[in-house]
């Protein structure tokens, strides 16, 4: 890895693209730029609009009348949205630990090359890269015979590995770890199990804050287990709440209904549309803030899983 | 001779013992072991539903040996019935847009913002159109909603302050195999592009260099270093989009689109077909449409490394 690239060398200023097309191409970025992250604002805007004025003029790009309305009512009434974001924070804090210790441990493994069961355990890992039962005998295994119907597992496990994920932990052991670290752990009568959980782990940081993060994005933004395996709205995440509040306003001011309050003077006075709006901004708010600083572990690990392993 | 044959004997048995580290390797990879028997494995099995009249009620393993056989009674039924056409033709249809679109855009602002002058703007350029992969598709629907709904949608507001009238939307599927295409051109490409331009910024220089000292311009670069050496990665992700044409992504097809019945002939696809007919219950068809789905996207992706592997062995993945 010791080849410069043209960009380290500086190369790249000695042979540029002239002014003229520097400048189109800035244009274009621009305007790209701007069609992804417009689409956010207007949802923020939105969410900050007052209730009234939606009712009246519609959605607008900015705010017709500021009003927070839609988050003091969160703050205030919205427990079915507190559980929900409770329950998307659980989900995503214990899928991401367990998903990158099921995902590292197998990586580890593979990456032995002694190891007896190698080459069955590769292919155990391989064959689901390119064949699978499909949606509905996945379903009736997790729901009859696995029991996953309506538990919090149905939202955990089914997303925890993927072998895609494990060839990454794979191929960065293989290419990163000298042989004779875990060669001398070994003479000095380490177990297998410490060298792995004392020496590679806390070695293999990049490596796991790449798996973390992937895993991290796929809980927070997973709506699809709900849909399937989730009927008790105890159990909604953020995502399920708002596919829920997407196709009936209404389901919020119910469900505070069955808290004592009457739901004839709930569907009146909430904010129905900027609360939709504002369970959204509540979902892509950490993802939002967070990604910027995780872009260049996501960029470095797509790298690693473009390496053929 | 006798003696080397001895040695080898004798080496063959050492490589073969089973030792103590071997346990513990076993040890560590069983959880991830289990995960796989349970969650991918058994589902493989399961697959035999879409030759059986499965029926649900009671434990599923009772259910798959006590239903009847009907051979390919589910299949003829769902390739008799009149949506099948429709359905087939947006799954692949969509798909080789998407693939088309999915590489060739993706390679080309890659190319682009590689070529810009300041760092500084690509990298801000980049972390702006990285933004939409984020989005579920439930938020994505929601944005979609803010934009397109019939009364409030700022679309409509626009087309009305300008003196057209407002369209709906959601009932009108001439519009939605665009929408369809852009919104998941949108979603993808930041994405795509930082695939590419991860590997067009770890190029060795020294091919720039001979080239600079040749003479060569940035275009003739471009179209001489840039381009063949990203063919790799372009026809890694070409096997991958290919062995995936007979799935399609369920949250475009069927969040963004509210499941409008409006939008069926332009919108279902064979995972949205599947997924309403495992909710109605009527299993038959969907697991054989499931089924269709397994083996044949697990051809495809075998046929498309196989031939990639005959006209360039360096590329092929397996």
């Amino acid at each position: 890895m010791a080849t410069r690239t043209a960009y380290e060398t500086g190369l790249e200023k000695f042979n540029r693209t002239n002014k003229v097309v520097n400048i189109f191409f800035n244009l274009i970025f621009i305007i790209l730029a701007l069609i992804c992250v417009i689409p956010v604002v207007v949802v923020l805007s939105i969410s900050f609009s007052s209730e009234a004025s939606i009712r009246e003029t519609g959605y607008h790009l900015l705010p017709v009348a500021l009003s927070g309305e839609a988050y003091t009512y969160i703050v205030k009434q919205g427990a079915m949205i507190l559980r929900a974001l409770g329950v998307s924070a659980l989900v995503t804090v214990a899928g991401t630990v367990l998903g990158v210790f099921l995902t590292t441990s197998m990586g580890y493994v593979l990456s032995r090359p002694a190891y007896k069961l190698k080459g069955f355990l590769t292919w155990v890992v391989f064959i689901p890269m390119v064949f699978n039962g499909g949606l509905v005998s996945s379903y009736f295994i997790n729901t009859n015979l696995l029991g996953l119907k309506d538990s919090i597992w149905s939202l955990i496990l089914p997303l925890a590995v993927s072998s895609f994920n494990v060839i990454i932990c794979k191929t960065f052991f293989k290419s990163t770890i000298p042989d004779g670290l875990i060669e001398s752990a070994e003479i000095d009568g380490a177990s297998q199990l410490r060298i792995f959980f004392s020496i590679i782990l806390p070695i293999s940081l990049p490596v796991i804050a790449t798996i973390g993060l992937f895993l991290c994005f796929a809980y927070w933004n997973d709506w699809f287990q709900s849909m399937l395996y989730i009927d008790n709205q105890n159990l909604y995440s953020l995502q399920a709440l708002l596919n829920s509040l997407m196709s009936n306003v209404d389901a919020l001011a119910k469900n505070a209904a069955s808290m004592g309050v009457s739901y004839a003077v709930l569907v009146t006075t909430m904010p129905k549309e900027s609360a939709r709006m504002a369970v959204a901004i509540l979902i892509v708010l950490p993802v939002a803030f967070a990604y910027p600083f995780f872009q260049k572990y996501f960029i470095s690990g797509l790298t690693i899983g473009a390496v053929k392993g | 001779m006798s003696s080397k044959t001895e040695q080898q004997d004798k080496r063959k048995r050492l490589r073969s013992r089973w030792r103590k580290q071997d346990t513990e390797l076993t040890l560590l990879a069983l959880p991830t072991t289990i995960w796989y028997i349970l969650f991918c494995f058994l589902p493989m099995f399961g697959i035999i539903i879409a030759f059986k009249n499965f029926r649900i009620s009671g434990g599923f393993l009772s259910n798959v040996f006590n239903s009847p056989w009907v051979g390919f009674k589910n299949f003829e039924f769902l390739f008799k019935s009149n949506d099948a056409w429709i359905i087939i033709r947006n799954t692949i249809g969509y798909n080789i847009i998407f693939i088309v679109s999915g590489i060739v855009l993706p390679v080309l602002f890659a190319i682009m913002i590689g070529l810009l002058h300041s760092r500084k703007a690509s990298k801000v350029y980049q972390t702006m159109m990285f933004l939409p992969y984020f989005l579920s598709w439930v938020v994505v629907s929601a944005v979609g909603w803010a934009f397109l709904s019939f009364d409030k949608g700022i679309v409509n507001q626009m087309l009305v302050s300008m003196g057209s009238d407002p369209v709906n939307w959601y009932m009108a599927p001439e519009y939605w195999p665009y929408l369809l295409v852009f919104l998941n051109i949108w979603k993808g490409l930041g994405y795509g592009m930082v695939i590419y331009l991860a590997t067009i910024t770890s190029l060795d220089s020294t091919y720039y260099e001979a080239a600079v000292i040749d003479g060569a311009s940035i275009w003739q670069q471009t179209r001489f270093i840039t381009l063949p050496m990203l063919k790799l990665v372009i026809v890694m992700m070409f096997i991958l989009a290919v062995g995936r044409i007979f799935y399609t992504d369920f949250g475009l097809f069927y969040q963004v689109t509210r499941d409008s019945n409006s939008l069926f002939n332009v919108s279902t696809t064979i995972d949205v077909m599947v997924y309403k007919q495992l909710k109605t219950a009527t299993v038959g068809m969907a697991s054989a449409a499931a089924f269709v789905q397994s083996v044949l996207g697990c051809a495809t992706i075998l046929t498309a490394n196989w031939i990639v592997r005959k006209i360039d062995p360096d590329s092929a993945m397996m």
